[in-house]
């Protein structure tokens, strides 16, 4: 075994790339409590003050503080950046200087010129030149292609947010590998995987050969990268500093070369507590210097920034990165996968403040640790900064080292991706079925010219048959429009960095996205139930509903309208996979519009269930604002029955409750049980 | 038989341990000035269910309540004590964790066949949360329209028929929130071996709203809220009465 791998259980890990073998073999469950736990150092307050500054001046300066308008962003592209290089124990930012936008083209030129435009900024023309004339971008392949039906859905935004002109991401390499193996075991193993392709010379063998070089051109470019920085990548990491630089460089390179719309690093933290154990256990880091490199391992990750437009952010409500890291969970063999450096990197929040980014997400399984949930629930209340996931749902499908990219999307870490999809405006849908494809909002044909209903109260059965139809023609086009998307998306703006951190069989989800579910299901519900009549303008399109009696509403745990979601869900699915999808991923689908859902709304008309035109939907499978009258588990309980089956991307529902009503900690609530009156 | 039902709230987290499954019934006899829910007051209107309708709907999301449990509450309870007894009694024949969140005014020792039905609820009952407005007789009249000597007593009867209690106090600025009172209150409800817990509550004014859309005139219009750090010193107030009347009995 190598030298830096002493002490390690040797496995299947020492021979293949195989981190989750390591993982098994060395990592120490933790079942303890937070008091382990260290402050923050001096230099961790320093470096963190620096941070707040910038975000000041950001902010100061209309959210943008620099933008590089001249240098193309790739792996090696800028000289090395520091916030204080004497202080700063985990290094590297994506240009030369922190706060400092890089310039990534390669999405799509016009985009890259609007969001420099739109910040004050001006992009050099010989780039824009290049760009336009001699170098295609991913966004011009998809408009070469779309057909005319593709372009109007999109401008009328029944399908919608597609990743056609900025980075899809939802991509996450392995990155623990350049900590584990180094990089030059890496690029041995991709030299093996190039010799190993089929001899035939298919599209699909050519274009894998090519990807497998161009992994290896971003390995190289890593270790140059790193070299910048005074490190050494090419050899494995040898000691827990060394392996969360190692691991932040792989990042580090993915985020240089991809403004991705989710640009998650995985599930890192038991991975590098192995390390961590290691060191500790040899005198080699205190605890207080370990959490200092977790500290500042965590602020590199805030640091993350894109250029970005007004739009984009409109889409996304802010300016997301999605750093998701995926924290604890259980193993297959039953062992929790919770380790010290689980609460280290939640300890960060205490360190350095609450902070969207990372988007720390718990695993959350019921046989967790009970320290451990007991103190991620000290730190939420803390921090409102952790997302919890179904852990013993997901481990079904994905094991034990899958990750979570962007908010919901699980994946194997470095065997599993995503083709990211937006989402299918099924609320929309509804009325093109009512109108027979006409837009309720622009009036153009933008759908086919299927029958409109007909007659003064919308009857069910006919609503309904309509609607399937109608969603038959939206899965259609909207897979269709996909294809499209990613196959330029490969061509042209292809992940190499992070592919590079993947096997060679890669497993590819095609993920879709369903917005505006409880709109339909509640709209449904109500012309089963109550009484709606259509109102039409002078042209006959029906651009208003009057709906008379009360109807059973989603969000109520009532199986008369639950059903009726779960139903539109699995008929969307089953469309869904009738078609071919590019590279023969396997479809998926999501209920998860956390934030686009207010744009969504804006371009949708008056629905039956009572929403008026623009009114923004619910965020993913939430049931309609309001309308959700018995209380919390009788609303989680409507979304909990979607079929997980037929939403395999994921199914997310946002519950918001003033701490106070939780009670426990807050002492003044809580029912005080524990208060010995004896004393 | 069926209960006259207010609401159900399928998410309790502060009526009792654990998330609970809460259950508002119509109608209370009290007019406590700084009751949120003046619109389950009246004795008529709500959906008449019966108990199986309503373990039904817990049924369905037990997993929800492990370590909670069904919680009655209101309006008062105690009004429709042989509903709420056929309810309990039905959930302890599941295992249902059973919570009565009560004024206690309707208890009446003197009524001996009112008190046959009180001993038969306390049966099936696990935990008793009494809400003592005020400790002073002639305050508790002005405060609530009603006499609390029945409810006084009622904690007594409870610390004899051994079931457990927590007692529940909402401090409201000028109104309940006199260190005599208090420190009377804990030295009153420190005889008792059954208590369990103390929930002190900071008034808020968040009835206020109701009671507007009601078109109903709110009593403590313009007295503030009552804010967390002054509700912590009243509390130990209460805990130290209780502990004197402790040490005394030692």
């Amino acid at each position: 075994m190598r030298p830096e791998w002493n002490e390690f259980v040797a496995g299947k890990w020492d021979k293949e790339i195989n981190v989750r073998d390591f993982i098994q073999r060395n990592y120490t469950p933790y079942d303890g409590d937070e008091s382990f736990l260290a402050p923050a150092t001096q230099n961790t307050k320093d470096l963190w003050a620096q941070v707040l500054d910038l975000q000041k001046k950001e902010r100061e300066a209309g959210g943008v503080l620099d933008m590089d308008t001249k240098v193309v962003s790739t792996i090696t592209s800028h000289g090395p950046g520091y916030l204080d290089k004497d202080k700063e124990t985990i290094v590297g930012f994506q240009t030369d200087k922190p706060f400092k936008r890089s310039l990534q083209p390669y999405g799509g030129i016009r985009m890259a010129e609007k969001a420099c435009a739109d910040n004050g900024y001006e992009v050099d023309p010989e780039i824009s030149e290049f760009f336009s004339t001699h170098r295609k971008t991913h966004n011009a392949g998809c408009f070469d292609a779309y057909n005319p039906e593709m372009r109007a859905c999109r401008s009328s935004h029944i399908i919608t947010g597609l990743p056609d002109a900025y980075g899809r991401g939802r991509i996450i390499g392995d990155y623990r590998r350049v900590a584990l193996y180094g990089i030059d075991r890496l690029i041995e193993d991709k030299l093996e995987q190039k010799e190993s392709t089929g001899r035939v010379m298919t599209d699909d063998v050519i274009r894998l050969r090519e990807e497998i070089s161009e992994q290896i051109v971003a390995l190289k470019m890593m270790k140059e990268m790193a070299a910048s920085y005074g490190c050494d990548i090419s050899k494995p990491a040898a000691n827990v500093q060394e392996a969360i630089q190692w691991t932040y460089f792989g990042y580090l390179c993915s985020v240089k070369e991809q403004n991705g719309a989710a640009m998650s690093l995985g599930r890192t933290s038991t991975f590098l507590d192995c390390y961590a154990q290691r060191d500790l256990k040899n005198g080699v880091f205190t605890e207080e210097q370990i959490q200092e490199f977790v500290d500042h391992f965590i602020m590199k990750l805030r640091c993350v920034k894109f250029a970005r437009t007004p739009e984009y952010n409109q889409i996304f409500a802010g300016d997301p990165v999605w750093v998701t890291e995926s924290l604890g969970g259980v193993g297959v063999d039953g062992r929790p996968l919770v380790t010290k450096m689980s609460f280290r990197y939640l300890h960060t929040l205490t360190n350095l403040g609450a902070s969207p980014e990372p988007n720390l997400t718990v695993l959350w399984s019921t046989r967790l640790p009970e320290n451990w949930k007991k103190y991620c629930a000290k730190m939420s209340i803390q921090s409102s900064s952790i997302q919890y996931e179904n852990d013993d749902l997901m481990r079904v499908t994905h094991g034990d080292d899958y990750g979570i990219a962007c908010c919901v999307s699980s994946m194997v870490i470095g065997k599993e991706m995503q083709f990211f999809g937006a989402r299918a405006n099924v609320a929309k849908c509804l009325l093109y079925a009512l109108n027979g494809g006409v837009d309720e909002v622009t009036k153009k044909q933008v759908g086919p010219k299927y029958r409109p209903v007909t007659g003064d109260v919308l009857d069910y059965d006919d609503v309904m048959d309509k609607f399937i139809d109608m969603l038959e023609w939206q899965a259609d086009v909207y897979v269709n429009t996909l294809n499209i998307i990613h196959y330029m998306h490969d061509k042209y703006c292809y992940e190499r960095a992070e592919m590079a951190l993947h096997d060679r069989d890669v497993k590819r989800y095609f993920a879709t996205g369903v917005a505006g579910l409880s709109i339909v299901a509640d709209s449904l519900s109500a012309i089963k139930y109550a009484k709606v009549e259509p109102i039409r303008d002078e042209d006959g399109i029906i651009v208003d509903f009057k709906t008379t009696g009360d109807f059973p509403k989603y969000g109520n745990d009532d199986d008369r309208v639950d059903s009726i979601a779960q139903e539109v869900v699995h008929k969307f699915m089953t469309a869904i996979r009738r078609h071919h999808t590019y590279r023969n991923g396997i479809p998926t689908t999501s209920i998860l519009t956390i934030t686009s859902n207010v744009t969504y709304g804006k371009a949708t008309g008056n629905t039956p269930d009572g929403r008026r035109k623009g009114q923004p939907f619910a965020p993913g499978a939430n049931p309609m604002h309001g309308r959700d009258t018995h209380g919390a588990v009788a609303s989680l309980s409507s979304v909990s029955k979607l079929p997980f089956n037929d939403a395999q991307d994921g199914i997310s529902n946002t519950f918001t409750i003033i701490p106070g009503a939780l009670g426990k900690e807050d002492q003044v609530f809580s029912g005080d049980l524990e208060l010995d009156l004896n004393k | 038989m069926e209960g006259r039902i207010h609401s159900l709230e399928s998410f309790g987290t502060v009526d009792g341990p654990g998330v609970r499954f809460v259950v508002f019934v119509q109608g209370c006899p009290m007019r406590c000035a700084y009751c949120h829910n003046p619109d389950t007051w009246a004795m008529t209107g709500g959906t008449m269910m019966k108990p199986e309708e309503i373990i039904e709907q817990y049924k369905r999301n037990e997993s929800f309540y492990k370590g909670g449990g069904i919680t009655v509450t209101g309006g008062e309870p105690l009004m429709q004590i042989d509903f709420v007894t056929e309810l309990f009694t039905l959930a302890k024949s599941m295992n249902i964790h059973t919570c009565l969140d009560t004024s206690g005014i309707a208890f009446n020792r003197s009524n001996a066949p009112l008190l046959e039905k009180f001993d038969k609820l306390m049966t099936v009952t696990d935990l008793v949360m009494l809400d003592i407005k005020h400790i002073d007789p002639e305050k508790h009249l002005e405060l609530t329209s009603q006499h609390n000597e029945n409810i006084l007593d009622f904690c007594k009867y409870l610390d004899e028929k051994n079931v457990d209690m927590w007692i529940r106090h909402v401090v409201v600025p000028g109104l309940t929130d006199d260190d005599v009172y208090l420190d009377r209150l804990g030295y009153f409800i420190g005889q008792f071996k059954n208590l369990k817990a103390l929930d002190v509550l900071p008034y808020h004014t968040m009835g206020e709203k109701k009671y507007e859309s009601l078109g109903m005139t709110y009593k403590l219009h313009g007295v503030p809220a009552m804010d967390k750090t002054t509700v912590i010193e009243k509390k130990k107030v209460i805990l130290e009465g209780i502990k004197r009347r402790r040490a005394e009995q030692v």
